[in-house]
């Protein structure tokens, strides 16, 4: 099955050994997205290795941002300030809801479900067209910096928020009218591709996966970056493991972050959203243009990139799809020696023969579109 | 780079002698330990309950070419879900023998971690089950993650595979074959 299936959205193969319609054995193939992101990532400069990051989980490009970020921070031993990290916390949950909004979406009209994943597409429009106004792109935003964020928020933001969030909940009430209940829905989910907490634990896996069985860690909550410690919001855990749960918990989670975010944008305090550290941050135009010293760290940063001391740092944050780690080398100078990715969904996809031995063929579909497999995240 | 922490203090009471280096720089916990023997020190840090680093998180590898003797080191990343601490393992391996034991017998989920270090620096695990190249394909030269593999390297083309364990539908094929001389070009 594949590599280019419709329900395989990112290019993958199984290599299935069938009885009938039934699963007898299942290789998974992956690797045909792989564009050599470590190996890029070596050869430019540390704020040049930003865009790189957008384009591995693209549904939400955010949080991976945010990771790198945070990673080169903590080797560079610096903090950003208070804004910065409101910010940097309202944009990956907004990030999160887009995520968690695809995925049960695509799910949903895979098993026949079109309404629904037309009215989550609708409510993802919504959040994305936020993100638009605040960074200038869709997907590929490349809206933090080592040290800070791009820009401060528009004037407008907490309203144009609160309308979307208005709209979204309408639009996700509609949708649990319509599923929730579902006989159809919930045969094809519920029951299949069951984990237990001892496999899911020995796979490794986290995120909603990791969740669904019960098990209740999220790095937002076990290690709390930025300002999570200071919001009040719930991880939502299942009980079976199974397909039925990973939806719901996604879902949940969807209320969640929404509440993350209207708390973050009541408690966000005023002030600058980047470092004033001419060594870490771009300085303004204004001092480039007029003073030698502005010119001077320019200069520095753009030829040269930051100097990072040399030493080895591993930063986790919660992405989508679980941790999302940034394992990173650095030798000293303006360049990496070495970034690895703990990517989610590579490690949920080690799983997923485990998951679907047994099954039809068509409960591929809902399995597969549970994990949310991201090829540029997947594959790097 | 200081006192050590309690937990690797604890750890150098456990194996005298087998933790070469440590160092926690930027609250990060780390220790290095040689391949021999690498399977009993992590199957104590999993199983003893004062530490209790029964997750696997990430398995990875890091070239020091020219820097640093022995060449490769892979890393290991291992949790805590009940304290709440990471600890990461470091394992040197010389050039001449890239070979590291397999955890595979621990944790399901080093084997496509595993894979994927052979697949990107080359470094074997013995004992591991299936020791296939997972995101680059069987036929391609080298492990692009070293660092004197060349950026601007380029592959050969690979001539197209048989279709070699994969069921084939008799009929259909012949279908095809029935419709090829149907449509053929008229000489």
């Amino acid at each position: 099955m594949g590599p280019s299936h419709p329900a395989t959205h990112g290019t993958i193969k199984f290599d299935l050994k069938l009885e009938g319609e039934k699963i007898l054995d299942c290789d998974v193939v992956v690797g045909y997205l792989h564009r050599g992101f470590a190996k890029m990532c070596e050869q430019v400069t540390w704020t040049q290795v930003i865009p790189y990051t957008d384009r591995l989980n693209y549904v939400s490009p955010l949080i991976n941002n945010v990771g790198y970020a945070l990673a080169v921070e903590k080797l560079l031993g610096v903090e950003t300030p208070a804004r910065c990290q409101f910010i940097r916390v309202i944009m990956s949950e907004l990030s999160r809801i887009t995520d968690h909004l695809t995925c049960c979406g695509m799910a949903a009209s895979e098993l026949g479900a079109i309404t629904v994943g037309f009215y989550l597409i609708e409510a993802r429009e919504l959040l994305i067209r936020i993100i638009e106004v605040v960074t200038g792109a869709r997907l590929t935003i490349s809206y933090t910096r080592i040290g800070g964020v791009k820009h401060d928020l528009p004037p407008d933001f907490a309203e144009q928020v609160t309308k979307a969030f208005r709209k979204s909940r309408q639009l996700l009430a509609d949708c649990d009218r319509l599923l929730s209940r579902n006989r159809i829905f919930i045969d094809r989910m519920s029951g299949l591709g069951v984990l237990s907490q001892e496999t899911a634990i020995a796979y490794g896996l986290t995120g909603p996966i990791l969740r669904s069985t019960g098990v209740s860690y999220d790095v937002r909550k076990a290690e709390p970056y930025l300002v999570y410690d200071q919001l009040d919001f719930e991880i939502p855990i299942g009980t079976k493991g199974d397909n039925y749960d990973r939806f719901i918990c996604r879902m949940l989670e969807i209320e969640q972050s929404m509440r993350i975010v209207e708390q973050a944008l009541k408690k966000i305090p005023l002030g600058p959203v980047s470092l004033d550290d001419p060594h870490v941050v771009l300085p303004e135009k204004e001092k480039v243009y007029n003073s030698i010293e502005g010119l001077m760290h320019h200069f520095k940063i753009i030829m040269e990139g930051i100097q990072v001391p040399a030493g080895e740092v591993y930063l986790a944050v919660e992405g989508g799809n679980g941790e999302l780690g940034f394992y990173i080398v650095s030798n000293g100078g303006g360049k990496p020696y070495r970034v690895r990715v703990r990517p989610p969904c590579f490690i949920a996809m080690s799983a997923f023969r485990e998951m679907i031995k047994g099954s039809m063929i068509a409960d591929i579909i809902p399995t597969f579109g549970m994990i949310n497999m991201i090829g540029g995240e997947c594959d790097r | 780079m200081g006192e050590d922490s309690p937990n690797i203090q604890y750890l150098g009471e456990k194996f005298p002698g087998r933790i070469l280096a440590s160092h926690a720089f930027r609250g990060d916990e780390t220790i290095v330990i040689p391949r021999e023997g690498l399977q009993e020190i992590f199957s104590f840090l999993k199983e003893d309950p004062r530490l209790d680093l029964s997750f696997l998180t990430d398995i990875t590898a890091v070239d020091y070419l020219g820097k640093k003797e022995p060449r490769f080191e892979v890393v290991y990343h291992l949790y805590s879900l009940r304290a709440k601490h990471r600890l990461r393992v470091k394992v040197p391996v010389p050039e001449e023998d890239p070979v590291v034991d397999s955890l595979v017998p621990l944790w399901k989920g080093a084997n496509w971690l595993e894979r994927e270090v052979w697949d990107m620096f080359g470094i074997r695990f013995s004992g591991h089950p299936d020791l296939r190249r997972v995101l680059l394909y069987e036929e391609f030269q080298g492990h692009p993650l070293r660092k004197d593999y060349p950026v601007n390297q380029c592959q050969p083309l690979v001539p197209e595979r048989e279709l070699q364990g994969t069921f084939v539908d008799q009929r259909s094929s012949n279908k095809l074959l029935q419709l090829q001389q149907k449509f053929a070009p008229k000489r």
